[in-house]
């Protein structure tokens, strides 16, 4: 019978199925980091249990970092702890842990890719919503929950149901100035926050497959945000460059043989899907968010929308308290927008090829005065490679603030965060209220379009830049 | 874990769309590396002004529902980040059911996880239910997990469906960890044929 990638790695990884349909899944890699793991650890210890596989089991620190200088430590109390926590834990249960001074510390599904942890083909689960980026090696990547994190640990195991199959096709070739970020965003403002709910949502079509890897991760990155925890990019000849080499990929005889293997990992020509959507590439602008659910898209060229024209009443209601807490008036144009902050960075965009994307912009051109602009290198490796190309040099003296990797203000744990109503153009996946940090105001963007904002002082088309 | 078999609270009315688990609790308080005390800081943002006072109108605040045990929301309830905190902190508060027409997925599995039955209704159903918990604490409801049914306060029903995996471990009270360690012959298996078909694992 016909399968779908997703169906193909499902039933290489089934354990056990019940008569109900509960099935024990396989999980051949686990990302641990310290915010959702410390009760997992404590749940392990209070039963007696034991890490089944450690050595399927990579730990790094990420969520609470300082993003300044932290060889001499981490000031805040309750997140040294949390940090103390996990080098403890990863110590007593003997999981490799990199820790905050470690050059290949970075944010969990950076470092993931980097070390060749993640490979096509595998389960990889992590408890973080963001887990959904290893879909772009084509692997069966997503979040789960501490309770779950404590299974995976104890039994490398998960229980599931399996998701139904989606397919979201992109056709055709990207515009100018228009890259992978505004590709999911748009798939967002498609679907809804909940489109992709119950479904395993594999990405496809031309302008996917011209994506880099970095391109496809970010894709995949923000599937959650569409509601499916899971996205899916079937492995190539890209896919495989990138991994070629990395630490912990396969090496020799064994790297053909997983190549061999990987070969395989496609949805068949005649594999049905439960919901298929299709965009076109050339109709695609780049894209900005109004409001307060990744779903509040408009092109760059568009204005904040009106909720009287509005039907449903909790859209309605929805809009106008999204309205508000933007400080933003129905109609005013997304141009007009003047910005206070800038964040490049996260795991969506905190990748070599986000940072040489922000560069190019950047370059000789000044932040303008009003906006303060930080970017925060995904890694310690992708921070070592820019600095190697020069592109911390070209960012600071421009103007942007070159920080210590981590997840920074994505989601600001640490002490990088917006005051209230501050305004940001951000590159990070989410713009909930007060995502990033009380009151603060999110716009979530590309890569290039941050950097053109920081410059402007304001929202505008990167290809309108002097 | 907390067994839940039927339960007779005041239903707390949340009529908003999209509601994250960054709103049903705020990351400054993820640094914490214990399960048990979020309950003061349930939905901080919108409970509490910035000097730590309460927000009158909101819904938790007002003393009919200071001890609501059921949570009556809009679609796509817990989207957003995977922290098993939210579900910790809305029972750590008391409340241990959820109903709404929709939920994230990640968030509808913790819940599972800790003793807390969320369940989906169609939008006529939620409607009703929101209406019959607008009545405040007069108005109680209650949830019967075995029969899978929900009675109003005016006496009617409503039926609700779900996994019946789930459904088995949630009035047992089952650890699904010791479940899966009755499997570890089949993990063996799978792991020693996983061994030698992909050796690179």
């Amino acid at each position: 019978m016909a399968k779908t990638l997703y169906d193909k790695i499902w039933d290489d990884h089934l354990v056990h199925e019940a008569d109900d349909g509960t099935c024990l899944l396989y999980i051949d890699r686990h990302l641990i980091h310290e915010v959702t793991s410390p009760q997992a650890f404590e749940g392990l210890r209070m039963a007696g249990r034991k890490v089944r596989a450690p050595g399927k089991t990579l730990a790094v620190v990420d969520h609470n970092v300082p993003t300044t200088d932290r060889s001499k430590g981490i000031d805040d109390p309750e997140s040294k702890l949390q940090v103390d926590t996990l080098a403890r834990n990863a110590a007593e249960f003997g999981v490799d842990y990199f820790d905050e001074n470690d050059e290949r510390q970075g944010i969990v599904h950076i470092i993931g890719p980097e070390q060749g942890f993640t490979l096509p083909g595998t389960t990889i689960v992590c408890g973080d919503s963001h887990t959904s980026t290893h879909g772009a090696f084509g692997a069966l990547a997503h979040g789960i929950g501490t309770s779950e994190v404590e299974h995976v640990l104890a039994t490398q195991t998960l229980i599931q149901k399996k998701a139904k199959n989606m397919r979201v096709t992109v056709n055709g070739e990207l515009p100018d100035g228009v890259g992978a970020k505004d590709i999911i965003l748009a798939i967002i403002g498609e679907i809804g926050t909940a489109g992709g709910t119950g479904h395993v949502i594999e990405f496809a079509g031309d302008a996917i497959r011209a994506l880099s890897v970095e391109g496809r991760m970010t894709v995949c990155n923000m599937t959650i945000e569409g509601g499916a925890r899971a996205g899916l990019i079937a492995p190539d000849e890209k896919t495989f460059a990138y991994l070629k080499d990395t630490p912990r990929a396969p090496k020799g005889a064994d790297w053909d043989a997983a190549v061999a293997y990987w070969e395989t990992l496609y949805s068949d020509d005649d594999a049905t899907f439960d919901v298929e959507i299709t965009l076109d590439a050339a109709n695609l602008p780049p894209t900005v968010t109004w409001g307060t659910s990744p779903e509040d898209v408009i092109p760059i060229s568009g204005s904040v929308p009106d909720p009287a024209g509005v039907e449903d009443a909790g859209r309605k209601q929805a809009l106008e308290r999204s309205l508000k807490y933007m400080g933003l008036a129905p109609g005013t144009k997304i141009t007009d927008v003047p910005i206070d902050r800038v964040f490049i960075g996260s795991c969506t965009n905190g990748r070599i090829e986000d940072l040489r994307q922000v560069a190019e912009i950047a370059k000789g051109r000044q932040v303008a005065e009003t906006v303060n602009a930080m970017v925060v290198p995904g890694s310690g490796l992708v921070k070592a490679q820019a600095e190697a190309e020069g592109i911390d040099k070209v960012l600071t003296e421009a103007g942007f603030d070159w920080r210590e990797p981590g997840c920074s203000m994505c989601l600001a744990m640490n002490a990088d965060k917006l005051e209230p109503e501050e305004r940001c153009a951000s590159t990070s996946n989410r713009n909930f209220e007060g995502r990033q940090g009380r009151g603060g105001r999110t716009h979530l963007v590309s890569p290039s379009m941050a950097a053109a904002a920081a410059i402007a002082g304001r929202f505008i088309d990167v290809r309108e830049l002097d | 874990m907390d067994k839940f078999d039927k339960l007779t609270g005041v239903g707390a009315p949340l009529p908003m769309i999209n509601i994250d688990t960054d709103m049903i609790i705020p990351k400054q308080f993820l640094k914490t590396i214990e399960r048990t005390g979020l309950g003061k800081h349930l939905f901080d943002e919108m409970r509490f002004n910035q000097d730590g006072s309460e927000k009158e109108d909101f819904v938790l605040n007002k003393p009919a529902y200071r001890n609501a045990e059921i949570l009556v929301a809009g679609e796509n309830f817990g989207c957003g980040s995977s922290r098993e905190h939210a579900p910790w902190a809305l029972k750590d508060f008391g409340i241990r059911c959820v109903i709404a027409t929709s939920f994230a997925d990640i968030f509808y599995n913790n819940c599972f996880k800790n003793g807390i039955l969320p369940i989906a209704l169609p939008q006529e159903d939620v409607d009703k239910l929101m209406d019959d918990a607008e009545r405040g604490a007069n108005a109680t409801i209650t949830v019967d997990l075995e029969k899978q049914e929900i009675s109003g306060p005016d006496g009617g029903t409503i039926k609700f469906d779900l996994d019946p995996f789930k459904r088995h471990c949630l009035l047992e009270g089952l650890d699904d960890i010791g479940l899966s360690l009755e499997k570890k012959d089949n993990i063996d298996t799978f792991e020693a044929k996983q061994a030698d078909t992909k050796p690179w694992l």
